[in-house]
């Protein structure tokens, strides 16, 4: 199939935001998450520390993410988004909330409550999208053909759980990274089981995709490179693994972020050029090319580049543990 | 009747970008004023600037992160509540909204980062520069939002193929026959709604006898600034309606209520449009001013409401009372800050606790002329989305429902409730505290 070069790079573009959104916001949701499963509060004002000055540009990146769908490929945003009207309106609600809740939490414990919720909501609604994306949604005549609750199956429940749990695997590698001490040795004693759990969840996935889709698993037969994807899977969770042995502070984060973006390849790998499962390819939701070049030079040249080098910029200066306040 | 799923997607998009203009119509104004704070005490070497510019500088921030997170979902309202309108416009629209999200973030965080922490790590120039930045990312951004907004009042520069907007000329669509008198509009208008705030803060300090040096400056600067921009304002605002006249000849019949066709055109200046029966009650009227506003020539023809079909009209009650209340409010601020300047040339403006009161009162104006001025705009522009090409009720999502679109507006409207209260409660404290000693505080985020 005939692809023009600005589908590509766009497609590129809008793949790394999805990926840098998912693996940073994944962190601060995660431990959002996490900062609710324990009972001592200064442990969890040390993980909210510890996401304090990352999660709103963070989530500058759903924005980004978001910006250039709807630009380069508009019948992505026009068939996705109402088909997953609910629980995008819920993820927006839940961000939005848990905003509020991070300046207002020494007001009182519910906004405590708020945080953890508000993440775990939001990690639940962007897997959830994922794993009903994959299975493919009814289209018709270039719209959603589904109804209010299309988007509620058991797979998408069990990737909504599954994403959760694997932004908590973010979160607990970035807590070993950036804290010391008791909320350090308390990310290290769940990082192992989490990483099992999500270890469970991503073959759980791959398994019902692969039997959900023979085109899938056709593709996986003839294309056998492809299986240098879970052989990288493989190698980063041994490595997390011996890492927490080891207790050695920052490779399970980097290692939590190569089975997160591999998978993601392997995502894409799977159904590509289908952007919706075999019923819209790339280059069909693509904006036309007078559009797409019209982005290109700007936005696709000189802006991008510059959100990507600040946040690069942002995270070096930030880098190294957070300081006890 | 059921829950209609436009009716309802109206009022949620009316309801989340009212409350979104609430900030930008700030932030834009801020960050100019930020700017002259930052090059006032560079040329003058003076502390109150350097105070006043971190008290500022905390405001900015709280009401830009309010600005993002309430843009956030007007952002994906595009696609959940009107998929019709991406998939068939978004060919034009979805470069020039992603051109705003891109260089927003591109241009404003990245200075802003600067600004926040970079203080001692830049030299004072380049931290001048990086305010620049700032306020020149904030214009950009309002420079895309009104190239979507305009075209999608006038399109221009389009082709369509299988029914789909194809852009064809993007120098016509990006300026657009209105887009630079409606710029130019809405930027006055942030500009002037910065300057009423100002002027309310300082009377606000004036009035609690602390922070004396501060308040005065924001009240000198404040009142001058606002007569300035309330003229340029009615000038610009006199310019658009021409403009409308030329381009959208039946929005402007709306806005005036303009029933028939007149030579010399009538100008209403009050009155109760009657929809049903389709004439005025109770109308205070001038004969040949209608026709002189408009065009400049008191004798030119001008169109009335059944020229045209009565299925592409807007609502007449909206745009007729909202436009009137906005010029109101204008001449509102410009009566005030007049008042206040000759109050202050006399040297009695100080001692003056009535108009002090009247000026803190009189802060949110701008907002509200805001609201106002874009309900005429958007209201008046319907029954379309894109006018003449996409109707606002083909626009909709086909498969959503009034139900769910009901229940996610009650929940947003809880969430912006909560956020305002946050940025109230937040802002309030800012102003309460005050200026500190630049010297004393390093930190800007708590």
């Amino acid at each position: 199939m005939d692809m023009s070069w600005l589908v590509i790079f766009w497609t590129l573009v809008i793949a790394l935001s999805v990926m840098i959104y998912v693996l940073l916001d994944g962190f601060d949701l995660g431990v959002g998450i996490l900062s609710g499963l324990t009972r001592d509060d200064g442990m969890r004002d040390e993980m909210i520390g510890a996401i304090q000055p990352f999660w709103d540009g963070n989530e500058v990146w759903l924005v980004i993410a978001g910006a250039c769908l709807f630009s380069a490929f508009p019948l992505v945003y026009s068939i996705v988004l109402p088909a997953f009207y609910l629980p995008v309106a819920v993820m927006l609600i839940a961000l939005m909330f848990r905003g509020v809740a991070f300046e207002f939490r020494h007001r009182g414990a519910v906004w405590d409550v708020g945080l953890f919720l508000g993440s775990l909501i939001a990690a639940f609604a962007q897997g959830a999208l994922i794993g009903r994306l994959a299975q493919g949604l009814p289209v018709d005549g270039g719209r959603f053909a589904g109804g209010a609750f299309t988007w509620l199956t058991p797979f998408a429940v069990f990737c909504g759980l599954g994403l959760s749990i694997g932004y908590m695997l973010l979160g607990a590698a970035w807590l070993v990274m950036k804290t010391e001490g008791p909320t350090r040795d308390w990310a290290y004693a769940r990082l192992g089981r989490i990483m099992a759990a999500a270890m469970l969840i991503l073959t759980g996935a791959a398994v019902y995709i692969l039997a959900e889709h023979p085109r899938v698993l056709e593709r996986w037969r003839s294309d056998w490179w492809l299986a240098v994807l879970p052989l990288i899977i493989i190698l980063a969770s041994g490595g997390l693994f011996s890492s927490l042995r080891r207790r050695r502070d920052n490779p399970p984060f980097l290692m939590a972020v190569i089975v997160f973006a591999v998978s993601f390849l392997a995502l894409v790998g799977s159904f590509w050029p289908y952007v919706i499962p075999f019923t819209l390819t790339l280059s069909d939701a693509a904006a036309p090319e007078q559009s797409l070049i019209f982005l290109f030079y700007g936005a696709g040249m000189v802006l991008f580049p510059l959100v990507l080098f600040y946040t690069a910029w942002v995270y070096r200066v930030l880098r190294g543990k957070i300081s006890a306040a | 009747m059921g829950l209609d799923p436009v009716l309802l997607s109206r009022i949620q998009f009316a309801f989340t970008a009212s409350f979104h203009i609430l900030f930008p119509s700030v932030t834009i104004g801020l960050s100019v004023w930020l700017f002259i704070l930052e090059a006032m005490s560079l040329a003058t070497g003076k502390a109150v600037y350097r105070r006043l510019f971190g008290l500022w500088l905390k405001v900015f921030t709280l009401l830009f992160a309010l600005g993002v997170v309430s843009g956030l979902v007007m952002a994906f309202q595009f696609g959940t509540n009107w998929s019709e309108l991406s998939a068939r416009g978004g060919a034009v629209m979805g470069p020039l909204l992603g051109y705003e999200a891109l260089s927003a973030f591109a241009i404003e965080a990245t200075f802003l980062g600067i600004v926040l922490y970079g203080r001692s790590r830049v030299s004072p120039h380049m931290y001048l520069l990086a305010c620049g930045m700032v306020m020149l990312g904030t214009i950009v951004s309002s420079f895309w939002i009104m190239c979507n907004n305009s075209w999608m009042q006038v399109p221009t520069g389009y082709a369509i193929v299988n029914g789909r907007i194809i852009p064809g000329d993007w120098k016509a669509i990006v300026l657009g026959p209105v887009f630079l008198m409606r710029w130019v509009h809405m930027l006055l208008a942030t500009f002037l709604t910065t300057s009423m705030v100002l002027t309310g803060a300082g009377a606000w300090y004036l009035l609690r006898g602390s922070h004396l040096e501060e308040g005065r400056t924001m009240l000198k600067f404040g009142l001058t600034v606002s007569v300035v921009l309330a003229v340029l304002q009615l000038l610009s605002g006199d310019l658009s309606g021409k403009h409308m006249q030329r381009h959208q000849p039946l929005k402007l019949a709306a806005m005036e209520a303009r029933w028939n066709p007149e030579q010399p055109g009538i100008q209403v200046w009050m009155a109760w449009p009657d929809v049903k029966n389709r004439r005025n009650l109770f109308a205070i009227t001038t004969p040949y001013v209608g026709s002189w506003l408009a065009t400049g020539d008191w004798n030119a023809p001008m169109q009335g409401l059944s020229d045209f079909p009565q299925n592409d009209w807007p609502p007449i009650l909206i745009p007729f009372f909202s436009f009137r209340l906005m010029v109101g409010l204008g001449l509102v601020m410009l009566g005030l800050s007049a008042l206040g300047l000759i109050l202050a040339k006399l040297k009695r403006l100080e001692n003056a606790r009535w108009y002090l009161w009247l000026a803190i009162l009189a802060s949110p104006a701008g907002f509200a002329a805001v609201i106002l001025g874009w309900f005429v705009s958007e209201v008046g522009r319907q029954p379309w989305a894109v006018y003449g090409l996409i109707r606002t009720a083909g626009a909709v999502t086909p498969s959503v429902t009034g139900a769910t679109v009901l229940a996610t507006l009650i929940c947003y409207a809880i969430v912006y409730t909560l956020l305002l209260v946050f940025g109230c409660v937040y802002g309030y404290g800012i102003l309460n505290r005050g200026p500190v000693d630049p010297g004393s505080t390093t930190a800007v985020k708590e």
